[in-house]
This record gives C-alpha cells, structure tokens and sequence, in this order.
C-alpha cells in the first residue's frame, strides 16, 4: 500500500507538473528535498537520540512502574495478548505516557522497541497482527493532554484565550480514535 | 488562561528533571544508562533514514508541483456542496504526509484569519487532534520490513477524516 502511494506521488507529481509548466519547480524540489531532508533528520536523529537515552533512565527507575501501574487496566483492555509479558506491556505504557504527556519525540523510540518485540511475539512475522495495528493506530492518533505546539501557535497570532481549544482538541481525538478502531476492526473481520 | 500556557511550558524540563533526580535517589548509573539509551535510539534512526528520505521527497515533490493546489480545486465542488469550509481543505489533505507542512499551512491559515476565527479554531484543533498518519506508519513498518498495511492506512485515513469532521461540528457550537 505505501508502495502505491509512494509511486502514485511521484508519478502524478511530475507528469502534473510537466504538464502545467512547472518542470523548473520539480527540478528545484529533487535537489532541495534531500538537502532539507538532511536538516530534518539530522535534527530527529539528535532529539531521538536525547529522549531515547531520557527513557532509558525513566524505564529504569522505580517512579515508572508507578506510572504503568495506573494505565495498566486500560493496556491490559486494549492488549490481552500482552498480559503476561512484562517488558512488552511496559513498553507499551510508556509509549502511550509519553504520548499524553506530549512528548512525541520520546514516544516514538519507545514505540518503535514496542513494535519490534511485538513482533518477535507474533505468530506470523510479514503480517501485522491486530494489536501490533493497533498500537499503530494508536500512535497516528495524537493523544496528548496539552497540544503544546499549537497552543504556543494561538498565542503568538494573539489569541484572546489560546487554551480554549483544548477540549474540542480532546473530543475530536477521542471521536477519531473510535472511528478508527471501528474501522480496522470491520476491516479485520471482512478480511478474513 | 496563561496559566495553563505557562505551566504547559514547565512540563518538559520537570519531567526530565524528576527522571534524573529519581535516578540519583535511587543511586542508578544515569549517565550510563542515558548513553544505553540514546544508543539503541541511534540505530534505530540509522534503519530509518532511508524511509525518511523517501517520504519526504515525495511529498516535496507533490507540493512544487502543485498537485495539492489541483486536488483541492477537484474536492471544492464536493465540499462546499456540505458547506466545508475550503480554507480548510490544504491542511486536511497536507496533514497525513507532512508534520511541518501541516504546520506551516496552519499557522498561515491562523495569522490569516485570525487565532480566534472560526476558520483559524477549526485550524488549531485539526492540527491538535490528528497526527502525520502515514508517516507514523511509514516509520513503524519501516523499521519491521512488513507488507500489507493497507488496513492499517485506511483505518488511519478514517480516523482523521473523522475527526476532522467532528472538529467542524464542536467548532460551530464555539
């Protein structure tokens, strides 16, 4: 699937911009993606690298454990596979704490652990397995208490309250969230 | 309010702050285990880099060559039909493949029409509500080597296109 989408943009992009003129802009845009691509990775290789080592110390402490144990009912709920292996669940944990608490950066190392070892558990290694998606899933989703960036954003266009967009940020999550469950459990049970 | 900025302000460095001074009372090797860490998070990048380079080519190359433009010159009948508002209409399909495009447009979209609009609202709450979806799935079966995510993607599509659409409905009743 991202192999069709990945192709599809490349062809529809540069036969569209052949097609209206534009052959300079693509011209421009071969070579200034990979020098940007360099800043944008040099930048995520550094603050991966950062909130990777952060996590480690955080997973390592007893204040972690303390954390998981209050989000355990809802990993254990939306995971039952994971109930009895101890690192996967707390992997897991502390991918959906991070997130929450906004720091995407962390989550993503965190998560990426997560996922591998889910699938060294899983039964059939070239397919995703329902809750590995769903891990996913939950990851495309932005589930953070406070969206920092964009409240940050309002402020500086002078906003007269910039927080007041928290809660309709929380709803629209939550309804997205749903939907998408819903949606790839339909799609899992027609697959089969 | 500025309460509530502010004190979002504090919650990065307090977190670091409590992990490392946790460590110390503790009496783990902190700096050894950060080093493990960022380790580990190194080599996962390394695997990822050739993902990356791909995703963000492509999406460079559909923004110069104004293929977004097109796709929201085709979607505008369909959606002011339902009355969508189509200022709105670059982000939501820029959103999914690109972070910093998404919030580039955003923030033109709010300093344009102002942070306490309609449209500027329905702005900050998209780009609050939804993630770069398929970069998060790039990322995730990148660095498994797994086939076969079409599932995953349509799911993920859905849930942002749902909440796109509920962020429409709240922000109405603002």
């Amino acid at each position: 699937m991202l192999n069709t989408i990945w192709s599809f943009f490349i062809i529809i992009s540069i036969a569209y911009g052949i097609f209206s003129g534009r052959v300079e802009n693509i011209n421009d845009a071969i070579f200034s993606t990979t020098e940007n691509s360099v800043k944008i990775i040099v930048t995520l290789f550094c603050t991966m690298c950062l909130w990777s080592g952060i996590m480690n110390i955080a997973s390592n402490i007893s204040l972690m454990d303390k954390l998981c144990k209050v989000i355990e009912p809802i990993v254990n709920y939306l995971f039952p596979e994971y109930k009895k292996s101890k690192t996967i669940k707390k992997q897991i944990s502390m991918n959906i704490i991070a997130n929450l608490l906004g720091m995407g950066n962390a989550a993503t190392p965190l998560g990426l652990e997560a996922i591998k070892n889910m699938q060294k558990e899983s039964k059939d290694k070239s397919k995703l397995s329902t809750s590995m998606m769903l891990f996913i899933l939950i990851n495309t989703a932005s589930i953070q208490l406070i969206p920092t960036t964009i409240l940050a954003v309002r402020r500086s266009a002078n906003s007269s309250s910039p927080s007041d967009i928290i809660i309709p940020v929380w709803i629209s999550t939550i309804c997205a969230v749903m939907c998408g469950i819903f949606c790839m459990k339909v799609l899992i049970k027609r697959g089969r | 309010m500025n309460i509530l900025i502010k004190a979002s302000n504090f919650v990065i460095p307090a977190i670091i702050l409590t992990i490392v001074l946790w460590g110390m009372k503790e009496k783990k090797d902190v700096f050894g285990l950060f080093i493990d860490g960022a380790k580990n998070g190194m080599n996962t990048i390394v695997g990822l880099i050739p993902t990356l380079i791909g995703i963000f080519f492509a999406v460079g190359l559909l923004r110069a060559s104004g293929v977004i433009d097109l796709m929201c010159k085709i979607i505008y009948p369909i959606t002011s039909a339902v009355s969508f508002p189509s200022e709105i209409l670059p982000l939501m399909i820029i959103r999914p493949i690109s972070g910093s495009g998404a919030l580039g447009m955003a923030v033109d979209i709010i300093t344009t029409y102002g942070a306490d609009s309609y449209i500027g609202r329905v702005a900050a709450v998209i780009m609050g509500s939804t993630e770069t979806s398929l970069y998060v799935i790039a990322l995730y079966t990148g660095c498994l080597k797994v086939k076969k995510e079409n599932k995953l993607i349509y799911s993920a599509l859905i849930a942002d296109i749902a909440g796109i659409i509920c962020t429409i409905a709240i922000c109405h009743f603002l």
